[in-house]
C-alpha cells in the first residue's frame, strides 16, 4: 500500500484548474494552500500496479507544473532495524 | 474511534508535506486541512508544547478515538506562531514504536522478567528502605532530566530532599546548562534570561557563540532569518568551531579554535574600551567590577573541589586585565583575525544597533563554562545593550523544561524549589510547605551529576533511579560509568518509554507514560511555563513518571505529604509548587490561568506577563524611580567579570591530533532513543557518523561512507566517514553527533567539566583517527 505526499505546483493561475483534476483521479487528495499558489497531494493506491498507473496519469495532468514528493512509504521499504539489540 | 494504519501514515504523509511547504514559503497556510478529517476519522485538537528541544515550540495535537494522528503548529502559541520543525511534526509519531515499553520488569536469575507494575513499585520502594537501613540516606539517589515535567522533578526533589533527607538530587541538565546557571548567577545573582524570543523581532544584529541554531534551534533560527528578509537592516554573524547549516545562511562566518572563545569575548570588550565605546550612563549606574581565582583546574580526579572567591576591581583593573587580550594578540591565539575581532566589537559597539547574543552547548560544554558566559555578558553591560527589546544576551536550553523543572524546581544537588540546602531560610520555607520537621532537609550538597556515578563507582551510592534520561549513553568517559553500574551490589531502577543502553543496566525497568499520555507543564527557555493535558492513554501498565514516584513515597510512609488523588495531583502539586516563587521575582500563573492559554512567561504579576527582566518599564520587581535594577545582586548591580583565557583540559598532541566535537542533528532528539524509532527521521539520517575535512580524509586514505576508528586514552569507537557533508570541520577537528547507541561516542570523551558549574565539556578532547 503506497502512500506518497507531495507538494503540487500548478502552472500559472491553475490553481483551482490544479485542484479539480488532481481530485477526478483515484487514491488522491488534495488539500490546497489558502494563501499560496500550491496545493499537498496525499495519494494511496492499494498496489504498486495502480501506484505506477497514477503515475502515469499525474504525468499527463496540463495544469501541473512540477511534484514534489515529501513523504513516501510502503510496507516493502521500512526500516529493518530501528533500534538497538536490547535484552529487555 | 479507532484509526487505522493507512489513516494514520496518510495523516503523517499530509504532516510532511506541511513541514516542507512551511520551510519554503513562510507562513503558508493550509485552513482546509480540517477537511481531511472525513479521511482520518474525526480529529480533535489539543495544545500541548513540543516534546523535543527547549525553544518551547506550541503544537496542536490531532487526536482520532485514543490515538494522536497529527501535529501542526499552535498559532496561539508566540514562541513559534504556528511553526514547527521537522521533529516536532513528526513527533506523535515517537508514542507508537514497536518496542514500546509498557510493562515493568525485574531481573531474577540474570534476566528481566514482567511483573505488575504494583509489584515492581513494591521492590523499589523496599530496596530505598533497605539501601538506607544499611548504607545511611547518601547511599540512594535519583537523576532525572530536562525532559522531567516539572511535577515529575518537584515530587522528586520532595522525596529525596525533602523526606528522605539526601540531596542526592541530580539531572541530566548538568550536562547542558549548569553553566547557564552559574553564569547568570555570578553575573547577575538570580537565573534565567532576562529577555525574550521578542528580541528576535528588534535585533539587527544576531551573533551566535557556537551555536548551530539552524539545526538545534530551527523554529528560532527561522525567525531570525524572516526578519532579515522583512527588515533589510538585519545581519547574522555565525561565530563557531566548525562550519555548519548556519554558517551557510549567516551574513558571516568566523571560525574560531576551540576554547578560544575566552580570548575574543576578552577582544570585544578590549576594544570597546580602546574605540571609546563604552556606555558610561549605564556602567556607572548599573555594573560593577569584580574578579575571581584563576588556574581552577578540569575536575579530573575523583572528589574533585573548587569554591570561587570574588575581589572586587577597579574599571582601571579591569581595563588592564584585559592589555593581555589586544584583537592582535588574540589572533595568534583563537585563529581569528583581528580585523573580524575588531568587526565583531564594532557591532556591539555600535549605539544604532540592537544586538542579540544566542548560545547553548558551545558555550554550556565547556571546562571553562560559567567564565564564558560572565565574558559575554561583560560586553553587553560595557555597551548598556541588555534587557530592552532586541539587546540581549540569549542563553538558550537544549532540553523542553531545563528551565522549567530542573532550574526552577531546583533539582540540582544544591538547590530547593527556592534557593539552596546550605540557606537556612531556603530551608525552612521547604520544610514548611513541605510539611516536614525542621532540619529534615540536609544543609550540605552531596554529588553533582559526573560525581554521583563516580559515586555509583565507588559504593557510596548504592541505589540510583534514573527517569526520562539515558546516561549510558550521554556520560562522558561512559565506560568507567557503565561498569560502575553493573557492579555488585548496585541496584539500577530505570522509567523510561523504550529499551535503551541505560534499561540495560537497570534490576527494574518502570514504563513510564510518555509526553501527551499524561498531564503536565514544562517551562522553557524565556520563562515560559506551559501546561498541557493528558490527551491519550498510555500504552499497558505505562504510568506518569509523577505518579511512579508518588507510589513509592507512599509505600515508604509519606502519606501526608503526598496525599492527592490521580485526577488532581498536577494541579494540586502545582499549587504547592507555586508558593515557593510568591513575589515579584518569581511568580509564576496559577494553574487555571496555564490550562487556557500556550504558555505564560514569569514573572506573572497582577496578571501580566514579564518579557524583560531588570528593566523598569517592564518588570514589576524593579525599585521605582530606577531605569534599570538588577535586583539579583547585593550591590543592585550586575557584575562584569575579569576572567582570563585558560586552555582546554585536553588538547591535541602528538600521538592524539585532532580535536573531536560531539552534538546532535536536527533530524534526532539526543540518544535518539525516541527519534530513531519514527521512520521518517530514522530514514532521514539512519546512522551516525564521523565528519572529517576532506584533506584529513585524504590523508587517512577514506572516502564518504568508509569507516574510520576513533581513538582517544579512554577508548574506541569506530563509524563511517563524512565527508563535506552538512557539517564541515576545519583541518585538525573532527565532529560526532551523539544519537546512535550503536556508535557510542562518549566512550571516547572526556570527564572534564567546569570547576565551577560542574558541567563536563563535550566539545573537546584529543583523538587520533585510523582507517578501519
Amino acid at each position: 500500500m503506497p502512500i506518497f505526499a507531495y507538494l503540487a505546483m500548478p502552472v500559472e493561475g491553475a490553481k483551482e484548474i490544479l485542484a479539480a483534476e488532481l481530485t477526478a483521479l483515484p487514491h488522491c487528495e488534495i488539500i490546497p494552500a489558502d494563501n499560496k499558489d500550491i496545493l499537498i497531494l496525499v495519494t494511496d493506491a492499494p498496489n504498486e500496479v495502480e501506484e505506477r498507473d497514477l503515475q502515469d496519469k499525474l504525468q499527463k495532468i496540463p495544469s501541473l507544473q512540477s511534484l514534489s514528493m515529501t513523504f513516501g512509504c510502503s510496507d516493502e521499504l521500512q526500516p529493518e532495524r530501528e533500534r538497538g539489540d536490547h535484552e529487555s | 474511534m479507532n484509526l487505522d494504519r493507512r489513516s494514520f501514515l496518510k495523516c503523517a504523509a499530509a504532516c510532511s508535506a506541511m513541514a516542507a511547504a512551511g520551510s519554503i514559503f513562510p507562513g503558508i497556510s493550509f485552513a482546509d486541512w480540517k477537511k481531511q478529517e472525513g479521511a482520518s476519522g474525526m480529529l480533535t485538537w489539543k495544545k500541548a508544547p513540543c516534546r523535543f528541544c527547549g525553544t518551547g515550540c506550541g503544537v496542536l495535537v490531532g487526536v482520532s478515538g485514543d490515538r494522536a494522528v497529527a501535529v501542526k503548529g499552535d498559532p496561539n502559541c508566540s514562541v513559534n506562531k504556528g511553526l514547527c520543525c521537522v521533529k516536532g511534526y513528526h513527533s506523535v509519531q515517537a508514542l507508537y514504536g514497536a518496542d514500546r515499553i509498557t510493562t515493568a520488569k525485574v531481573k531474577r536469575d540474570g534476566k528481566m522478567v514482567e511483573v505488575p507494575i504494583k509489584e515492581a513499585l513494591d521492590i523499589v520502594a523496599a530496596k530505598i528502605k533497605e539501601t538506607i537501613d544499611k548504607h545511611g540516606k547518601n547511599s540512594v539517589a535519583i537523576y532525572g532530566s530536562g525532559q522531567w515535567t516539572i511535577p515529575d522533578g518537584y515530587v522528586a526533589s520532595k522525596l529525596f530532599k525533602g523526606c528522605l533527607g539526601t540531596n542526592n538530587v541530580e539531572a541530566n541538565a548538568r550536562l547542558c546548562m549548569a553553566s547557564a546557571v552559574t553564569g547568570f548567577m555570578s553575573s547577575f545573582g538570580i537565573d534565567e534570561p532576562m529577555g525574550c524570543y521578542e528580541d528576535i523581532d528588534h535585533a539587527n544584529v544576531f551573533i551566535t557563540w557556537g551555536n548551530n541554531m539552524a539545526e538545534m534551534h530551527p523554529v528560532l533560527f527561522s525567525r531570525m532569518l524572516a526578519n532579515r528578509k522583512r527588515r533589510k537592516d538585519v545581519e547574522i554573524i555565525d561565530f563557531a568551531t566548525r562550519s555548519t547549516r548556519s554558517s551557510q545562511a549567516s551574513d558571516k562566518s568566523i571560525l574560531f579554535r576551540p576554547q578560544t572563545d575566552l580570548a575574543v569575548a576578552n577582544a570585544i570588550c578590549h576594544e570597546i574600551i580602546r574605540n571609546q565605546w563604552v556606555n558610561w550612563d549605564f556602567v556607572n549606574k548599573h555594573v560593577s567590577f569584580h574578579k575571581g581565582k584563576t588556574s581552577i583546574g578540569y575536575g579530573l580526579e575523583d572528589k574533585f573541589q573548587f569554591t570561587d572567591q570574588e575581589e572586587p576591581l577597579t574599571f582601571d583593573q579591569y581595563k588592564a586585565f584585559l592589555d593581555d587580550y589586544s584583537p592582535e594578540k588574540v589572533e595568534k591565539i583563537a585563529g581569528v583575525s583581528a580585523r573580524d575581532i575588531k568587526y565583531m566589537a564594532a557591532l556591539y559597539g555600535d549605539p544604532t544597533k540592537k544586538v542579540t547574543s544566542f548560545w547553548c552547548m558551545g558555550m554550556n560544554q565547556h571546562t571553562r563554562g560559567t567564565w564564558i558566559n560572565n565574558l559575554v555578558y561583560n560586553i553587553h553591560l560595557l555597551v548598556g545593550k541588555i534587557s530592552t527589546p532586541g539587546n540581549s544576551p540569549f542563553s538558550l536550553t537544549g532540553q523542553p523544561s531545563a528551565c522549567g523543572t530542573v532550574r526552577e524546581v531546583g533539582t540540582l544537588t544544591h538547590a530547593l524549589p527556592h534557593g539552596i540546602v546550605a540557606n537556612a531560610d531556603d530551608r525552612a520555607m521547604a520544610e514548611k510547605i513541605w510539611d516536614l520537621p525542621a532540619g529534615s532537609i540536609d544543609p550540605k550538597p552531596t554529588y553533582h551529576t559526573v560525581e554521583m556515578f563516580r559515586a555509583l563507582d565507588r559504593g557510596e551510592i548504592r541505589f540510583i533511579w534514573i527517569q526520562v534520561t539515558n546516561p549510558m549513553v550521554t556520560m562522558p568517559k561512559l565506560k568507567r560509568y557503565r561498569e560502575g553500574a553493573q557492579k555488585e551490589d548496585r541496584f539500577v531502577v530505570v522509567s523510561d518509554v523504550y529499551p535503551t543502553p541505560t534499561t540495560d543496566v537497570a534490576d527494574v525497568i518502570l514504563p513510564a507514560a510518555m509526553w501527551i499520555e499524561k498531564e503536565g507543564l514544562f517551562g522553557n527557555s524565556e520563562r515560559r511555563t506551559q501546561h498541557w493535558e493528558q490527551i491519550v492513554p498510555p500504552p499497558g501498565e505505562a504510568m506518569s513518571d509523577t505518579w511512579q514516584i508518588i507510589e513509592v513515597a507512599r509505600r515508604l510512609g509519606f502519606e501526608k505529604q503526598f496525599p492527592w488523588s490521580k485526577d488532581e495531583y498536577i494541579g494540586k502539586l502545582w499549587e504547592e509548587y507555586r508558593r515557593f516563587h510568591d513575589g515579584p521575582k518569581h511568580n509564576m500563573a496559577p494553574y487555571t490561568v496555564l490550562k487556557e492559554r500556550s504558555g505564560v512567561q514569569w514573572p506573572f504579576v497582577n496578571g501580566k506577563e514579564t518579557r524583560w527582566r531588570f528593566n523598569a518599564q517592564y518588570d514589576p520587581a524593579c525599585d521605582k524611580g530606577r531605569d534599570f535594577h538588577f535586583y539579583g545582586q547585593k550591590d543592585n548591580r550586575a557584575w562584569i567579570w575579569a576572567r582570563p583565557y585558560e586552555p582546554a583540559a585536553e588538547s591535541p598532541d602528538k600521538e592524539f591530533n585532532f580535536w573531536l566535537n560531539t552534538g546532535r542533528v536536527i533530524e534526532h532528539w539526543h540518544t535518539g532513543s525516541m527519534t530513531m524509532r519514527v521512520p521518517v527521521l530514522y530514514n532521514a539520517v539512519p546512522s551516525s557518523y564521523v565528519e572529517i575535512h576532506p584533506d584529513d580524509a585524504a590523508d587517512l586514505g577514506v572516502v564518504n561512507g568508509e569507516m574510520v576508528k576513533i581513538i582517544s586514552r579512554r577508548g574506541s569507537v569506530t563509524m563511517p566517514a563524512s565527508i563535506l557533508g552538512r557539517g564541515a570541520p576545519p583541518k585538525g577537528q573532527v565532529f560526532v553527533p551523539f544519537f546512535d547507541e550503536r556508535y557510542l561516542i562518549n566512550e571516547v570523551t572526556l570527564d572534564a567539566f567546569c570547576p565551577i558549574s560542574k558541567q563536563p565539556d563535550y566539545k573537546k578532547c584529543a583523538v587520533r583517527l585510523e582507517k578501519a
